[in-house]
C-alpha cells in the first residue's frame, strides 16, 4: 500500500489518469442512474481527490472550474432528478461562501461571531424588500418592485449593507475582549432576527413573520433564472470571486495582520498593527460575503421570513468552519460541503430509509430520535470532538511554506512544533 | 401615560423581583466558573434548563407514588430542588470532565467552541428523553402551590392598583436568599471556600500552596451548576411550562447579569439579576405604553441586549468589577 502511495506521488501522470478514470465513473454513473445520491457525492469527492494530486496550482484550478462548470451540470441533466441534485450542489455554494466569509472573522482574526447569519438576512432582507412592493410602504412614488435586472446590482448592494451592519457591530463590541464577543453577537444575531420579525409597525418594513414572498426572480438581458440549475452557476461564479478574494486576502497585509491579532493581540499591537481597524475589516469583509449570498437565497427562493435565519443557522455555519479547520479555505470548503450535504442529503435519505424500515414492520424508531431532528445533536458533537480531538480540523490551516534551503538547514528549527493539548 | 406605569408598578416590582431573583442565582454559576476558569461556561444555561425537566421527572414520580398528597407541598418542594440541585451538579462535573478538563491548555477560542457544543448536545438529548417519554418536548408542569395573595395596595393610595402575590413566588425568594447567603458564607469563611477564591486569583501558586486544583474545580463546577439547575426548578414551578430552549435566552440574561455586577464577582452577579430583572419586568409592561404602541413587549430581549451592550462599552468591568490590566 505504502508503495502504491509514493509511486503516485511521484508520477504526475498516473494520478491524472486515476483522477480521469473516476471522474468518468462517477460522472457516468450520475448520468445514467436515476436518483443515485451515492454517485453524485461520489462525483463531488472527485473534487477533494483533485485537492490532494500534486499537480501545479494552475492546473488543479482549470481542471475543478471544468468539473464545475460543465461535468457536473452536463452529468446531472441525466436523470428526472436533476433539479434536486442541482438544488445541493446550489445549497453547497452559498453555504461554502457564507462559511469562507465567517472564516474570515473566526479562522483568520480569531473572533469567535455566533450571529453570522445575521448578516446573511440582512442581505436577503436587502433584496426581498426592493425586489417586491414592500418598498411601496416607505418610498413614495409605486417605483418598486424592482425589475430582476437589478438583482445584479443588489448582490453588490447587499454585501454592502451587510458589511456596514458588520462594522456597526464591531464598533461597540471590539472593544471588549475574546469571549465577551461570542455572547453579544449571539444576542446580536437574535436582536436582527426580533426586529425582522416585528418592523411591521409603525412602518411596515419586513413584513413580519409573514415573511416577503414573490420576490423577482434575477434576469440576465431577458433571460428569467428559476430553476435551481440556472442559479447554480450563478452561485458558482460568485463562489469563484469569493475564493479567488479570500486566496489573495489571507496571503495580503491585512491577512497577515488579521493572523497576529488572532495569535497575540498585544504583540500585534506593538508591532504597529492597528487593532481596532484590523478587526473590523474582518468584521465587514466576512459579514460581506454573507450579505451576497443572502442576496442570492432571496432570489432563489422567491420566499424569505424570519424563521430562515435562526440560531441554528448560525451554528451550521461555525460547524462547517470548525470542522474544515480554522483558518484554512480549503479545509471550510470541504467542511462546509460535507455539511451541508449531510444536512440535505444524508439525514433526509436516512430519515426515509428509517420510515421505510419501520413501515414495513422491521424494527420501529419512535418519532423523537428521527435523524432529521437531531441536527443540534449531530453539530454540537461535531464541535465537542472536533475541540477535543483535532482542533485544527480536517484540513489543518498552514502557512507559506519556506524555500527547501531553509528547511534543510540542520540547526534546530526556530519554534517548536505547536503542542498538542493533552 | 405616567399615572398607568404608576399604577402597575407594584405588580412590576413584584413580578421583576421573582425573575431578578431567578437571573442572580443562575448568574452566580456564571461568575464562579468565570472567576475560576476565566470561562464563559456556555453550557450553564442547559443546566438551568435540565433541572426544570428535572424537576417536571421527579415531580411525576412523586405524583405516580402518590406521595405527593402525603407529604406537605414545601416539603416535597425541598426534596425536589435538593434531587435537582444533586444531578445537575454531578451534570456539571461531568461536563467539565469530558469538555473543559482536555483543553484546559488549549486557545480560549477552542474551549469556548466545545462550550456551544456541549449546550447543543444538551439539549438536544434532553429534547429526546421529553418527546420520547411524553410525546412532546413543551410540558407543562403540576403546580405545587397554587395560591395567591392579594395585596390591597389601591386602599393605601389611589395611585396604584391591586397587586398579588403568588404563594411560589414567596418561595423564589426564600430560596434565593438561602441558596446566596449559603453561597457568600461557603466561599467567604469556609476553608473550600478559601481554596476557590486562591485558585480564582493564580492558579500556579496555589497549587504550590497544596490546594488540589482539580478538586477545587470540580467543586466550582458542582456548586454552580446545582446554583443553576435549583433555580430551573423554581422557574417552573413559577411560568408552568417549560421546553429544552429555555435555556439559550436565559442564559444570556444571566449572563447579562453577571457582566452588569462585575463577571468573576459574587455578591456583584446577586445585584445584577435583581436589577436586569426589573428592569426587563418593567419594559415588557410598559415599553408599549411609553412608545406610543410601536414597540411592545416582543422587543423585552431586545432591551435586555441593549443592556450588555451598553455595559461592555461603558463599564466592561461591571458594577462592582475591578479594572484588570492585561498582562503581557
Amino acid at each position: 500500500m505504502g508503495k502504491i502511495q509514493t509511486m503516485l506521488q511521484a508520477n504526475k501522470l498516473a494520478q491524472g489518469l486515476l483522477l480521469a478514470a473516476f471522474i468518468l465513473v462517477t460522472a457516468g454513473a450520475v448520468y445514467l442512474i436515476d436518483r443515485s445520491v451515492t454517485a453524485f457525492l461520489l462525483m463531488l469527492a472527485s473534487l477533494l481527490l483533485l485537492y490532494y494530486t500534486s499537480f501545479s496550482n494552475g492546473m488543479k484550478w482549470s481542471i475543478a472550474v471544468f468539473l464545475l462548470v460543465i461535468v457536473i451540470p452536463f452529468a446531472t441533466s441525466g436523470g428526472t432528478s436533476r433539479e434536486s441534485y442541482m438544488e445541493v450542489a446550489t445549497q453547497c455554494g452559498i453555504y461554502v461562501a457564507m462559511a469562507l466569509g465567517l472564516n474570515i472573522v473566526v479562522g483568520f482574526a480569531g473572533l469567535l461571531d455566533m450571529g453570522f447569519i445575521a448578516f446573511f438576512a440582512v442581505g436577503a432582507y436587502t433584496y426581498g424588500i426592493f425586489a417586491t412592493g414592500q418598498a411601496n410602504n416607505f418610498i413614495s412614488g409605486e417605483l418598486f418592485p424592482l425589475s430582476g435586472g437589478s438583482f445584479w446590482i443588489f448582490i453588490l448592494i447587499g454585501g454592502f449593507i451587510a458589511g456596514i451592519f458588520g462594522i456597526l457591530l464591531g464598533l461597540p463590541v471590539l472593544r471588549v475582549k475574546g469571549d465577551y464577543l461570542a455572547i453579544v453577537t449571539l444576542g446580536f444575531g437574535e436582536i436582527i432576527r426580533i426586529i425582522f420579525n416585528n418592523l411591521e409597525k409603525p412602518v411596515n418594513i419586513t413584513n413580519g413573520a409573514m415573511g416577503l414572498s414573490s420576490i423577482q426572480p434575477p434576469d440576465l438581458f431577458g433571460f428569467q433564472f428559476t430553476f435551481p440549475h440556472q442559479f447554480y452557476f450563478i452561485v458558482i461564479g460568485i463562489l469563484l470571486i469569493v475564493i479567488f478574494a479570500v486566496r489573495r486576502l489571507e496571503h495580503s497585509r491585512l491577512g497577515r495582520s488579521w493572523k497576529a491579532v488572532r495569535e497575540n493581540e498585544i504583540a500585534a499591537q506593538s508591532m504597529g498593527i492597528p487593532l481596532i481597524r484590523t478587526k473590523l475589516m474582518a468584521f465587514a469583509i466576512g459579514a460581506s460575503f454573507s450579505g451576497m449570498m443572502g442576496v442570492v437565497f432571496a432570489a432563489k427562493q422567491t420566499f424569505i421570513d424570519p424563521t430562515s435565519f435562526t440560531l441554528i443557522e448560525s451554528i451550521t455555519i461555525l460547524v462547517m468552519v470548525v470542522l474544515g479547520g480554522m483558518g484554512s479555505v480549503p479545509g471550510v470548503i470541504l467542511g462546509a460541503s460535507l455539511v451541508t450535504i449531510l444536512n440535505l442529503q444524508v439525514l433526509t435519505e436516512f430519515t426515509s430509509w428509517l420510515n421505510q424500515l419501520s413501515q414495513q414492520g422491521i424494527f420501529e424508531v419512535p418519532n423523537a430520535l428521527s435523524p432529521s431532528k437531531m441536527q443540534r445533536f449531530i453539530f454540537g458533537m461535531i464541535l465537542i470532538l472536533v475541540a477535543v480531538f483535532r482542533p485544527h480540523g480536517l484540513i489543518a490551516a498552514r502557512n507559506r511554506k519556506l524555500p527547501p534551503e531553509a528547511v534543510k538547514d540542520p540547526s534546530p528549527p526556530l519554534s517548536k512544533p505547536e503542542v498538542q493539548p493533552d | 401615560m405616567f399615572s398607568s406605569i404608576l399604577q402597575t408598578l407594584p405588580q412590576v416590582l413584584i413580578d421583576g423581583l421573582a425573575l431578578g431573583a431567578i437571573y442572580a442565582v443562575v448568574a452566580l454559576g456564571y461568575t464562579m466558573v468565570y472567576g475560576i476558569l476565566e470561562l464563559i461556561n456556555f453550557a450553564h444555561g442547559e443546566i438551568f434548563m435540565t433541572g426544570a425537566f428535572v424537576e417536571t421527572a421527579v415531580l411525576f414520580i412523586f405524583q405516580g407514588a402518590g406521595w405527593l398528597t402525603d407529604m406537605p407541598a414545601w416539603l416535597s418542594y425541598v426534596l425536589i430542588i435538593l434531587i435537582a440541585m444533586l444531578v445537575t451538579g454531578a451534570l456539571g462535573v461531568g461536563i467539565e470532565r469530558v469538555a473543559y478538563r482536555p483543553l484546559r491548555k488549549a486557545p480560549k477560542l477552542i474551549l469556548l467552541i466545545s462550550a456551544f457544543g456541549v449546550s447543543f448536545v444538551l439539549q438536544d438529548v434532553i429534547r429526546f428523553i421529553a418527546e420520547l417519554k411524553t410525546g412532546n418536548y413543551i410540558i407543562s408542569t403540576p403546580q405545587l402551590f397554587d395560591q395567591r395573595y392579594q395585596l390591597p395596595l389601591s386602599s393605601i393610595s389611589s395611585w396604584f392598583t391591586d397587586a398579588s402575590v403568588k404563594a411560589n413566588t414567596l418561595f423564589i425568594f426564600a430560596i434565593a436568599i438561602v441558596l446566596m447567603i449559603g453561597l457568600d458564607i461557603f466561599v467567604n469563611r469556609t476553608k473550600w471556600g478559601g481554596a476557590m477564591r486562591a485558585v480564582a486569583q493564580d492558579r500556579e501558586t496555589a497549587s504550590l500552596m497544596s490546594i488540589n486544583v482539580n478538586k477545587v474545580i470540580v467543586l466550582t463546577f458542582f456548586i454552580g451548576s446545582a446554583l443553576g439547575g435549583s433555580t430551573g426548578v423554581l422557574f417552573a414551578q413559577q411560568y408552568g411550562t417549560i421546553d429544552p430552549y429555555i435555556g439559550f435566552i436565559l442564559g444570556l440574561k444571566a449572563f447579562t447579569a453577571a457582566v452588569l455586577g462585575g463577571i468573576g464577582n459574587i455578591r456583584g452577579a446577586m445585584f445584577g439579576g435583581i436589577v436586569l430583572g426589573v428592569l426587563e419586568m418593567f419594559a415588557s409592561s410598559n415599553l408599549g405604553i411609553l412608545t406610543g404602541g410601536n414597540f411592545g413587549a416582543e422587543y423585552k430581549d431586545v432591551f435586555a441586549f441593549m443592556i450588555l451592550i451598553i455595559v461592555l462599552i461603558f463599564k466592561p468591568e461591571g458594577i462592582f468589577g475591578k479594572a484588570i490590566k492585561e498582562k503581557v
